[in-house]
């Protein structure tokens, strides 16, 4: 039987699962992301449903506790995920650069010169 | 031979005429010299400024950054087929007397990559930044094993070697050490001449903050560990 909290993480799991094949349906997750992050939901799904897993997967690492293991994964992943997205902000820029720099070039002139040069 | 002076120029009407008009029109052995002010987005007078002034004006829509500038400056160097390319900074900080000391090893074939060294001769510089700058020096060295008295210097000479093949990426302050990098990286000559640095208070109020100095070193990391 399944206690109040696992419901209510269960029922925010499947609302994740769901959220993950509707964006991939959309096409705006690539294949790759998609498998990634239904490995993610379905881990945590089995993790709520079976709890001693996660008991006996911290024991194997010699970690006391099975919410430690998760709590230490967890964070390991969102410190991973942050740069991520950083290292995406970053290309984003660049990308907005480029545009820039192009508008920029084809636009360049003498403007008050007697010959005026465009590319 | 034929050179552009390439300005970098963000918000900077109080003296942006000024150091146009400052620029030498003429260099021995230098057929044609053209003044190409990048405007990286400003948002007062700048371009209207600068567009009196019989010079090309490169306009970003919005600010991208000093490193974004002077990219869009050396792509135009390359697309119209420059041979030599200066970037000269458009707060008024260099001297333009240095300008043919900058590019005479280029001339002499000594050298692709001149770097105008504010840190060659003893002068009077304020103590943070020198501090700053020697700091920033070490950490070129320690992250690219590239060694120079004053990496984080705006005047800079490039040859149309260097103007063709060096690619840096990086937008803000940290692509000085990228235009090092990238130097080392494509084999080419790097040489340093000392130049004359005026620190006013305007100059000092534009130029590189000292508080930049951590997010500065944060992105050399982050690029590192891309």
């Amino acid at each position: 039987m399944l206690t109040p909290i696992q419901l209510i993480l269960l029922a925010f799991v499947v609302f994740a699962i769901s959220r993950v094949y509707l964006r991939a349906k959309e096409k705006i997750l690539s294949p790759q992301t998609y498998v990634f992050w239904m490995l993610i939901w379905l881990a945590a799904a089995f993790g709520i449903i079976q709890p001693g897993t996660t008991s006996r997967l911290a024991q194997f690492f010699g970690i006391g506790r099975g919410v430690d293991i998760i709590v230490y994964i967890s964070l390991a992943l969102v410190f991973y995920l942050v740069f991520r997205i950083y290292v995406m902000i970053e290309d984003l820029r660049h990308e907005i650069t480029f545009i820039i720099r192009q508008v920029a070039l084809k636009k360049t002139s003498k403007i008050s010169g007697k010959h005026s040069k465009k590319r | 031979m034929k050179a552009v002076v390439i300005v970098p120029a963000f918000n900077e009407e109080v003296v942006i005429s000024k150091v146009i008009r400052s620029i030498p029109k003429r260099i021995i052995r230098v057929k044609k010299i053209e003044i190409l002010v990048v405007d990286d987005g400003s948002t007062d007078k700048t371009n209207k400024l600068a567009s009196q002034k019989n010079v090309y004006i490169a306009s970003h829509i919005i600010n991208r950054g000093l490193g974004a500038a002077i990219k869009t400056g050396l792509e135009w160097a390359k697309v119209n087929n420059y041979d030599l390319a200066v970037t000269f900074d458009g707060d008024g900080q260099h001297d333009p007397g240095d300008i043919k000391r900058v590019i005479k090893p280029i001339m002499e074939n000594k050298a692709d990559l001149v770097i105008g060294s504010r840190f060659k001769k003893s002068q009077n510089i304020p103590i943070d930044r020198l501090a700053l700058n020697w700091l920033a020096n070490l950490a070129t060295f320690f992250l690219f094993g590239i060694f120079s008295t004053d990496s984080q210097s705006g005047f800079r000479a490039f040859s149309k070697k260097a103007i063709k093949e060096i690619d840096f990426k990086a937008e803000r302050m940290e692509f000085s050490s990228e235009i090092l990098l990238e130097a080392k990286r494509k084999s080419l000559k790097i040489s340093e001449v000392p130049i004359h640095a005026i620190y006013t208070s305007y100059s000092r109020m534009k130029g590189q903050k000292n508080t930049n100095a951590i997010p500065v070193f944060a992105k050399y990391l982050i690029r590192l560990l891309r």
